[in-house]
C-alpha cells in the first residue's frame, strides 16, 4: 500500500480514490471532489443533528478478515476491496475512515433520497405559487433532482399554524417547515437567544417560539436565510419580488468596520433585499438585522438628485459644471491654510486617495474624518461604525482619525479657516460642528447622498452616490482589504464620489490622471506602502489581509472555538 | 426454591426458574430493607466492593449476560466501551422506562423488590466507576417512584449508598428521575437528552455512543432494570456458574410477559432457550382460549416482527440447520433472530384466529404514530402515514394498492432513521404485509382503486404526474 501521511486517509468516492484529512465529514469530502450530497439540516456553522436524512449515502469498508483466514489482497491501485454495507449512513455527521468507500449515486443512495423527498412532501402544503422561497427553495430543487415526480400520499394532510409572527421581523408558516432545526440551532448556538423550539410529537411537531418571548434579537433574519424552505420569511421582503427577477451583486456592508460580506438583490435600480455572503474571515454566514435592513433610505424622497448652489440664502438646482465652477472660483481666492477638508471613513480608499490629491492641490493643511464610535455587540458589529477607518489611516496618513477636528473648529471660530469641503459626512449631526460655527465660513461645500442639516447650510451641494451605487475598496477592522461593488445606479444627476473629486480637481486646474476606480487603485498600490504590489483583480470576492490590526471579530472567535471542539465543520 | 411460599394462585409454574422474580408475589415479602437483608440482601454488594473492578466486569462478561431492554447486547462488553483513558465522570443509568407495548416485567421488580435493583445498580456502578446513577422511570410509574425512593433512603441509612459505602471508600448516589410520558424516552440517547432537561430527541450514533459520549457528553452506561438485577446474581454465582443457566450464548433466565389470547396471561421467568413457544402458550399460559386456533405471535414486544402460526422456520446453518414450527421455537435471542424476529423486551403477544390482522396492524401503527418523536423525516412522516393507511383499511376505505404503498412506506423508514424507533415502527408493518398480505388485501376494496380518496393531494399531484 502506498505511503500515507498519518493525518490523511484514502477514501473512494463514486469509484475514484481521493485523500482527505482525518476527521473530514463525508459530506465535505464529497463536495470537495464535486459529488454534492443533497442536504437540509446540515449547516457547516451549526451542530449536526442528522435529522433530515437527505444526505444518506452508501458506504463500505475493507473486509475484516477472520482470524486465520487469508487476508484480502490489495488491487493494482494498492487499495483493499470494499465490502458495501446494506445500511446507508448520513454523510453530514460521519467522518472519513481509512480505505472507506462512498457511493453518492448508487441505487441505494438514490432510493433513500427519493424516499425522504416523498416523506417531506407528504404533509407539505405545496403552496409554491404563493411562497416567497420559490426559486431558492431546496425542497423544490431536490424535488426536481431527486424526487419521484409523483406522490403516493392519499391521506389528509396535517394542519398546522400559518402566518405566525415569531418576532418583529420574522414570520413562520409551520406547514412548510421541514423540521430541520436549523433556525433553532442558530438562535441557540450563534445568537445565544434560544427562543425557538419544537413542541408536540411526530408528524404533529410544530416549530414555535417560547411562550411570552419573541424572536427579536438583532440576528433574527439569519434564520430566514438558512431556512431551506419558505417556512420562515422576512416581513421586510415577503411578497416584494420573485428572486429570479433580481440581479445579485456581491459587495460589503458599510454599517460598521466589520464589513460583512453581502449580496445585494436589486431589480431595475431598486434594492429589494440584502443577505449575508459567507466569508469565514469576516462575518461567517451572518449579519445583523440592523445592517441588513438599512437600505430603504436609498430610494427615499430625501435623496439629493442634482447639484445645488446657494443664492441669496436659497438653494437652486444647478448643473455639475456650474456647481464645480462656483467652487473653483471660491477656492481660488483662498490660501491652503484657509481651507479644511473633512472627508469620511465611509468613503472608499480610492475616494480618499483623490481627497488626498485634492488636499495637495489646494495646499490645504487641515484634513480629517469624522469618527463614529459606538459599542461592539460582541458578535459582528464593530465598535467602529465607520467601514473604512483603517483605509483613512493608510491613505490619508491619519495617525488618529478625528483628532484634528477640534483644531478645525477653533480655527473656524478664529476666522482662520474660511472654507470647508465636506465629503460624505454630516458635520452638524455627526461631526460636532454647530450651524452657528459653520455660519462663520465664507464657503461650505457638502457632498452627500441625502439632504441633511449640513447640506442645508452649504453654498454648494453635490449629490454623491451612496455605498450601493459605487465601487471601490475598504479596509476592515481586522485589516482586511475588501471590495465594494456597485449594485444600482444613483438617482438623477448623482455622481460617484470619485468622479466628483476627479472633476473638482480638474476644475481647480489639476489632473488626477484617472478614468476609473481600478486606475486609482493602481496609483494607491504604487504610492501607499501597505498596498504596494497589489493589483485590483487580486482582491477577489472575499478580500485579502492587508495589515495586522490586532483586532478580532467576536463571532468568529467563537466559531473557531466550536470548530476546534469538533462541534462544527466551520 | 425451597421454603418460599407465594400468594395464593400466584405460585410460579413448574417450568419457571425464578431468580430475578424470586420474591415477586411471595407471601410475607415486603419492600423493606430488613426483609431484603434477612435473605442475604446487599451481601453481594459487600462482596463486590472487595473485588477488583476489572474482575467484576470479567465475571459479567463470562456470565454471557445479554441486555434485557431490547437489543440483547452483551452487558459486560458494553461496560468495557468506556474509553480507557477517560478522565470525565462516568454515569450509570438504569432504564426503567418500560414502555414497549406487551412488556410488563420491570414494574414488578420496582414495585416488589426495589432493593434487588439498587444492589445490582450499586455493583454495576462500582464496576464501571460511576459515583452517580440515575433511575429513569416512566411517568406512568408513580407508585414505583415512591417505593424506590423509600428503598434508596433505606439503603442510605444502612450504609449501602452515599459516601464511603461499607468502608470501601466508594461513594454512590442514585437519583430517581421520572419521565413525562413518551415511549421514545426508553431509547437510551433520547433518555439521556430527557435527563439533561431537553426534548428526548435521540442522538446520532456515531458520534454519540453513550459509553463514550453520554450524559453531559460523559461516558454513560445504560442498562435495563432486569439486566442490572442479573448483575447481583452473577456476583453471587460467579460468571461461569451463571452461564450454565439458560443455553449457549443465551445464558441466564429472562422474564417473559405474555399477553393476548391465552387462558392465563402473565409473567414467567424461564431459563433462556429452555422453553419453547409451545410450552409458553400451552403450559405456562394454559393454552389458547377454548375453540380458538393460533394465528400469530409477536415474540419480543410490539416492535418485533410478527410470526405466523403456520410458518416453517429454518434455523441454524449447515449441519446444524433444522426446521421448526412456531410451537418448537426455543425462546432465546439467537433462535428468534434466526426466525426473522427478535427476543426484544420479552413481551410475547399471542393472537388467535378471532383477530383481524388489519386491526392489529392498525393498533400498532397508532401507537407508533403517536410515539414517534418527530425528529427525523422518515419516521416522523412515515409513522403517521402508515397509521392513516391502516385507519382507512379498517374503515373499509382502502384499495389493494394501498397495501403496496403501506409496505413501501415502511421500507423507506427501515434502516434510514436516527434511532431504532425507525425499525420498531416499520417492522410490524413490513412483517404483517409480508405474512398476512392476503388478509389485508381482502379488507381493501378494489372499487376504491382509482377513487379520489383525498382531493387535496390529488390536486397537488396533478401537475406532477404524467
Ligand atoms: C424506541 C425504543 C424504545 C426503547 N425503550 C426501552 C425501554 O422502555 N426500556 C429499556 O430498558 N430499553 C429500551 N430501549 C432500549 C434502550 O435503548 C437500550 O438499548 C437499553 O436500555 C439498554 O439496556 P440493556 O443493554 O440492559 O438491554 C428502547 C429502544 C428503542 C429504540
Ligand atoms: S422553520 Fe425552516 S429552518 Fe426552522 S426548522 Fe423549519 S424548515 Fe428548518
Ligand atoms: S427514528 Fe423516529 S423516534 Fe427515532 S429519532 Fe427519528 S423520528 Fe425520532
Ligand atoms: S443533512 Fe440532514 S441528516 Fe445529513
Amino acid at each position: 500500500m502506498s505511503e500515507v501521511k498519518p493525518d490523511l486517509v484514502d477514501v473512494q468516492i463514486d469509484g475514484v480514490w481521493h485523500r482527505f484529512p482525518k476527521g473530514t465529514r463525508l459530506i465535505e469530502a464529497c463536495r470537495q471532489v464535486g459529488a454534492e450530497v443533497p442536504h437540509y439540516c446540515y449547516h457547516p456553522k451549526l451542530t449536526s443533528p442528522g435529522n433530515c436524512r437527505m444526505c444518506l449515502v452508501e458506504t463500505g469498508m475493507p473486509p475484516r478478515s477472520a482470524p486465520g483466514a487469508e487476508s484480502p489482497q490489495p488491487d493494482e491501485s494498492g487499495h483493499l476491496p470494499i465490502v458495501w454495507m446494506p445500511r446507508p449512513v448520513i454523510a453530514c455527521a460521519n467522518t472519513v475512515a481509512p480505505n472507506m468507500g462512498v457511493r453518492t449515486t448508487s441505487p441505494l443512495a438514490e432510493e433513500c433520497r427519493k424516499g425522504v423527498m416523498e416523506f417531506l412532501l407528504a404533509n407539505h402544503p405545496l403552496d409554491c405559487p404563493i411562497c416567497d422561497q420559490v426559486g431558492e427553495c431546496t425542497l423544490q430543487e431536490y424535488s426536481v433532482e431527486h424526487g419521484k415526480g409523483e406522490s403516493r400520499f392519499r391521506e389528509q394532510k396535517v394542519k398546522k399554524p400559518k402566518n405566525v409572527a415569531v418576532g418583529p421581523r420574522v414570520r413562520l408558516d409551520d406547514e412548510r417547515c421541514i423540521m430541520c432545526s436549523r433556525c433553532i440551532r442558530f438562535t441557540d448556538e450563534i445568537a445565544d437567544d434560544p427562543v425557538l423550539g419544537f413542541t408536540d410529537r411526530g408528524s404533529h411537531t410544530v416549530l414555535t417560539v417560547y411562550p411570552g418571548r419573541e424572536l427579536a434579537n438583532n440576528y433574527s433574519l439569519n434564520t430566514v436565510d438558512i431556512c431551506p424552505v419558505g417556512a420562515l420569511t422576512s416581513n421586510d421582503f415577503r411578497f416584494q419580488m420573485r428572486v429570479w427577477f433580481m440581479r445579485e451583486t456581491d459587495t460589503i456592508d458599510v454599517n460598521c468596520a466589520t464589513g460583512a460580506n453581502i449580496t445585494v438583490f436589486s431589480r431595475q435600480n431598486k434594492i429589494y433585499r440584502i443577505v449575508p455572503r459567507r466569508n469565514n474571515d469576516v462575518n461567517s454566514d451572518w449579519m445583523p438585522d440592523s445592517h441588513r435592513l438599512n437600505f430603504h433610505w436609498i430610494d427615499s424622497e430625501a435623496r439629493l438628485t442634482e447639484p445645488m448652489v446657494k443664492e441669496h440664502g436659497r438653494h437652486r438646482a444647478a448643473t455639475w459644471s456650474e456647481a464645480l465652477a462656483k467652487t473653483a472660483e471660491k477656492l481660488a481666492s483662498l490660501s491652503g491654510s484657509e481651507i479644511a477638508v473633512i472627508a469620511s471613513a465611509r468613503m472608499t480608499n480610492e475616494e480618499l486617495f483623490l481627497v488626498r490629491h485634492l488636499v495637495r492641490q489646494l495646499g490645504a493643511t487641515q484634513i480629517d474624518i469624522v469618527p463614529r464610535m459606538g459599542e461592539g455587540d460582541g458578535y459582528l458589529i464593530s465598535a467602529d461604525r465607520n467601514p473604512n477607518t483603517n483605509g483613512a489611516r493608510l491613505v490619508l496618513g491619519l495617525a488618529r482619525p478625528g483628532d484634528g477636528l477640534d483644531r478645525v473648529r477653533s480655527e473656524i471660530e478664529q476666522g482662520r479657516i474660511k472654507a470647508v469641503l465636506c465629503f460624505q459626512e454630516n458635520l452638524v449631526e455627526d461631526g460636532g460642528f454647530s450651524p452657528e460655527l459653520l455660519g462663520k465660513l465664507d464657503f461650505l461645500l457638502a457632498s452627500y447622498p441625502l439632504a441633511h442639516s449640513t447640506t442645508g447650510l452649504a453654498d454648494v451641494v453635490l449629490p454623491g452616490a451612496c455605498w450601493a451605487e459605487k465601487s471601490g475598496t475598504m479596509v476592515n477592522v481586522t485589516g482586511r482589504l475588501q471590495r465594494l461593488n456597485k449594485a444600482v445606479d444613483g438617482p438623477g444627476e448623482t455622481r460617484e464620489p470619485w468622479e466628483i473629486l476627479r472633476d473638482l480637481i480638474a476644475s481647480l486646474g489639476g489632473d488626477s490622471g484617472v478614468t476609473s476606480v481600478a486606475e486609482i487603485f493602481r496609483q494607491i498600490a504604487a504610492e501607499v506602502t501597505e498596498f504596494k504590489g497589489l493589483a485590483w483583480g487580486q482582491i477577489g470576492d472575499l478580500g485579502l489581509p492587508l495589515i495586522e490590526t490586532g483586532e478580532t471579530i467576536p463571532a468568529l472567535e467563537r466559531e473557531k472555538q466550536r470548530k476546534a471542539a469538533g462541534l462544527i465543520v466551520g | 426454591m425451597g421454603g418460599i411460599t407465594y400468594q395464593s394462585g400466584r405460585a410460579p409454574h413448574a417450568k419457571e426458574h425464578r431468580v430475578i422474580f424470586r420474591n415477586i408475589d411471595r407471601a410475607g415479602w415486603d419492600t423493606s430493607i430488613d426483609t431484603y437483608r434477612k435473605e442475604g440482601g446487599y451481601e453481594q454488594l459487600k462482596k463486590a466492593l472487595g473485588m477488583e473492578r476489572a474482575a467484576i466486569i470479567e465475571e459479567v462478561k463470562k456470565s454471557g449476560l445479554r441486555g434485557r431492554g431490547g437489543a440483547g447486547f452483551p452487558c459486560g462488553v458494553k461496560w468495557t466501551f468506556i474509553p480507557p483513558n477517560n478522565t470525565k465522570p462516568v454515569y450509570l443509568i438504569c432504564n426503567g422506562d418500560e414502555s414497549e407495548p406487551g412488556t410488563f416485567k420491570d414494574r414488578y421488580i420496582l414495585h416488589q423488590d426495589p432493593h434487588q435493583l439498587i444492589e445490582g445498580m450499586a455493583i454495576a456502578c462500582f464496576a464501571v466507576g460511576a459515583n452517580l446513577a440515575y433511575l429513569y422511570l416512566r411517568e406512568e410509574f408513580p407508585e414505583a417512584a415512591r417505593i424506590v425512593e423509600k428503598a434508596i433512603a433505606e439503603a442510605h441509612a444502612n450504609g449501602f449508598l452515599g459516601k464511603n459505602i461499607q468502608g470501601s471508600g466508594f461513594d454512590l448516589e442514585i437519583y430517581v428521575h421520572r419521565g413525562a410520558g413518551a415511549y421514545i424516552c426508553g431509547e437510551e440517547t433520547g433518555l439521556i437528552e430527557s435527563l439533561e432537561g431537553k426534548r428526548p430527541y435521540p442522538r446520532i450514533k456515531p458520534p454519540f455512543f453513550p459509553a463514550a459520549m453520554g450524559l453531559y457528553l460523559c461516558p454513560t452506561i445504560v442498562n435495563n432494570v432486569e439486566t442490572l438485577c442479573h448483575v447481583k446474581h452473577i456476583i453471587e454465582m460467579g460468571g461461569d456458574e451463571y452461564a450454565k443457566t439458560g443455553t449457549k450464548n443465551n445464558t441466564g433466565t429472562r422474564i417473559l410477559c405474555v399477553s393476548g389470547d391465552v387462558q392465563k396471561p402473565g409473567y414467567f421467568e424461564v431459563e433462556v432457550g429452555k422453553v419453547t413457544m409451545g410450552e409458553v402458550i400451552n403450559d405456562l399460559c394454559g393454552g389458547l382460549r377454548p375453540g380458538r386456533k393460533l394465528r400469530a405471535v409477536i415474540p419480543g414486544g410490539s416492535s418485533a416482527k410478527v410470526l405466523r402460526a403456520d410458518e416453517i422456520f429454518t434455523v441454524g446453518r449447515g449441519d446444524d440447520a433444522r426446521k421448526l414450527t412456531i410451537w418448537d421455537i426455543p425462546m432465546d435471542f439467537d433462535t428468534l433472530a434466526a426466525c426473522g424476529s427478535m427476543a426484544g423486551s420479552g413481551g410475547v403477544i399471542v393472537m388467535d384466529d378471532s383477530r383481524s390482522m388489519s386491526w392489529v396492524l392498525n393498533n400498532l401503527n397508532n401507537f407508533y404514530a403517536h410515539e414517534s418523536c418527530g425528529q427525523c423525516t422518515p419516521c416522523r412522516e412515515g409513522s403517521l402515514w402508515m397509521k392513516k393507511i391502516t385507519d382507512r383499511l379498517v374503515a373499509g376505505k382502502a384499495s389493494p394498492s394501498d397495501i403496496d404503498t403501506l409496505y413501501g412506506v415502511a421500507k423507506n423508514i427501515d434502516g434510514r432513521t436516527i434511532c431504532a424507533f425507525g425499525e420498531a415502527c416499520s417492522w410490524p408493518t413490513e412483517s404483517f404485509v409480508e405474512k398476512f398480505r392476503d388478509e389485508l388485501v381482502a379488507d381493501a376494496k378494489p372499487s376504491l382503486e382509482s377513487a379520489i380518496v383525498n382531493p387535496e393531494t390529488l390536486t397537488a399531484a396533478a401537475g406532477l404526474c404524467d
